[in-house]
């Protein structure tokens, strides 16, 4: 089996993360860059069907230099080879453009069965673009899986979102998107990590991916961030020690504030 | 009037309200016109109530597997539309199957998207809340006919009668090897309460609750206030509460009312996901939780004291009226 992993790499969520004054795109010169949590659970995804069914591992990632960092810690946990998308001409990408060129690089590996990706990333949170890289290619999407299951050439997911929950059944190839439900994801072992190294990487870029384009230029994004404003942050109001009669001085703040 | 397409939220007999928010917000840039896709007969159940809210046209993309597979049956019916009456601009709800349809649809297009607007000014310009409320963003699309996803709650319903006229659109036949099948469906658990992403009040319990058994003090207040029931991730990864109820980065993104954080610390990617409520009331025993940074008002104490006896206080306020 042939298994694609779309990773990214994303400002960690612990810290705080800005826009860039220039062009209003995020600022990752400044951010502490990890792998997002997400694809790492889509990876570990990916390593766990290795185990039981046998399978390689190609893991994708799209990002400035950086993200092969991204691409070395799954393939420290596991996966076998990397493909890194690093084009300068990427910067600002949006959901359309991007899932265009993960499609592109998946079309790239040979007899793909299931790709798998995180259900959203943490960073751009639109949550969009699994399901359209599967629209691209012609598979079915089988999003917000918190449950997967692939077995005699098909794949079964249970699909969690605020609607409630289905049973979603497709044939392979197919797309999975995962939530952070699904599993633990495991930490690379000193081997892993050392074995990583020897692993093959392979950097494209647009001219690689898309050798036919004309060259009226590359559109990186349908939109425009007009203006981007920081919210002011908020500051602590009213704070007391309960000494018995809280619950009763919140009413009356909530009666003050007409919330009640 | 330009026309200005959106895709109905319905439940094959009822057309949700996400679907009225839609139609006010569609009015601020031209005529709204209402897709539709769904089982035979979907379209005429539901067309009086989108006329009465807006809808000039009801376009009725019906087929008896519109509802089998995820997704494809809406993005198809918007396509067919997009192409029959080139609008001014889509419109679907920024649900987790909204955002998805509305990405897939402006692939196909080859048009920009723009996700979770939370407003919309007669120029198309949008309004986005970004990195868990800390940014506002004003974006507009560039390229092709704009995609827009709303956030849910972000438009009041208006009444606003016409008369719609509906058309025809023929689905095309769905490839079962490029569509993911529903096989089965299990309704939300949300019982009586509000939705959360939708709710004015929202009551949020945290590792502080100490359990599965003492998340009924939040539901309890949460009742009282006619509000729905939140999560931090500590609580859902404890076991506490299910999942889906998880408020913050890698949950839910609320902005009621009121949002009430029991026994909840105040982690960043909790706060990312609620710091746009209009009140926040924060209760912890520990007086250096980081909630307290951002609450309009803290209450250091045990919550098992102090949100029973507001849950008496505010059931007695509502009983006297």
């Amino acid at each position: 089996m042939n298994i694609v992993v779309l990773v990214k790499q994303v400002p960690d969520t612990a810290a705080e993360r800005t826009l860039s004054g220039a062009d209003h795109t995020l600022d990752r010169e400044d951010a502490d860059l990890v792998l997002d949590e997400i694809n790492e659970r889509a990876a570990e995804e990916a390593l766990t069907l290795k185990e039981t069914m046998g399978a390689e591992v190609t893991v994708v990632s799209m990002g400035p230099e950086s993200a092969r960092e991204a691409i070395r810690k799954v393939l420290a946990m596991g996966a076998d080879r990397g493909i890194h998308i690093c084009d300068d001409r990427l910067h600002g990408a949006d959901v359309v453009t991007t899932a265009r060129v993960l499609a592109a690089a998946v079309r790239t590996v040979r007899d793909v069965d299931l790709v798998l990706a995180g259900n959203a990333t943490t960073d751009g949170q639109s949550s969009a673009v699994p399901a359209v890289v599967a629209d691209l290619l012609g598979l079915p999407p089988l999003t917000h899986a918190r449950e997967l299951t692939v077995d005699a050439g098909r794949v079964r997911a249970e699909r969690e979102t605020e609607d409630g929950e289905v049973t979603l059944d497709a044939p392979l190839p197919a797309l999975v998107s995962v939530t952070e439900k699904i599993n633990e994801p495991r930490y690379p072992s000193f081997k892993g990590i050392m074995a990583a190294k020897k692993k093959p990487v392979e950097t494209v870029d647009l001219d690689d991916l898309f050798p036919d384009a004309d060259d009226t230029g590359f559109r990186v994004t349908g939109t425009r961030v007009v203006e981007a404003v920081p919210r002011p942050a908020r500051v602590a109001g009213t704070r007391i020690t309960d000494d018995g009669s809280a619950g009763r001085r919140l009413v009356e703040f909530l009666i003050a504030q007409k919330l009640v | 009037m330009p026309d200005v397409l959106v895709l109905v939220d319905h439940d094959e007999e009822r057309v949700l309200k996400s679907t009225y928010e839609l139609l006010a917000a569609a009015r601020r840039l031209g005529d709204p016109a209402a897709v539709v896709a769904g089982t035979p007969g979907t379209a005429a159940r539901v067309k009086e109530s989108l006329a009465r809210h807006g809808a000039m046209s009801v376009y009725a993309a019906e087929s008896t597997e519109a509802g089998d597979f995820l997704g494809t049956s809406s993005v198809d019916a918007l396509e067919l539309a997009v192409r029959q009456v080139s609008p001014a601009a889509v419109l679907v709800s920024a649900t987790t199957d909204g955002k998805e349809v509305a990405g897939r649809l402006a692939a196909r297009l080859d048009a920009g998207v723009l996700i979770d607007a939370v407003d919309l000014d007669p120029s198309g310009a949008v309004t986005q809340i970004v990195f868990g409320g800390s940014c506002t963003v004003h974006a507009r699309v560039t390229h092709g006919i704009p995609v827009i996803a709303v956030r849910l709650g972000s438009f009041e319903p208006e009444e606003h009668p016409v008369e719609a006229t509906q058309h025809t659109l023929v689905l095309p036949p769905i490839d079962p090897s490029a569509s993911a099948r529903v096989v089965a469906r299990r309704a939300a658990l949300a019982g009586d309460r509000p939705a959360l992403t939708e709710a004015a009040v929202v009551v949020s319990g945290g590792r502080g609750v100490g359990g599965a058994d003492g998340f009924k003090v939040v539901e309890e207040l949460a009742d009282a206030l006619g509000g729905a029931v939140g999560a931090s991730r500590a609580a859902v990864d404890a076991g506490y509460y299910p999942h889906q109820y998880q408020v913050g980065q890698t949950g839910k993104s609320v902005s009621p009312q009121l949002y009430v954080a029991l026994g909840i610390s105040g982690a960043i990617q909790h706060l990312a996901g609620m710091q746009t409520s209009k009140t926040i009331v924060a209760v912890n025993k520990d007086p250096e939780a980081p909630v307290f940074g951002l609450a309009d008002y803290g209450v250091v104490g045990d919550l098992f004291a102090v949100a029973p006896q507001l849950t008496r206080e505010v059931t007695a306020r509502r009983t006297e009226r």
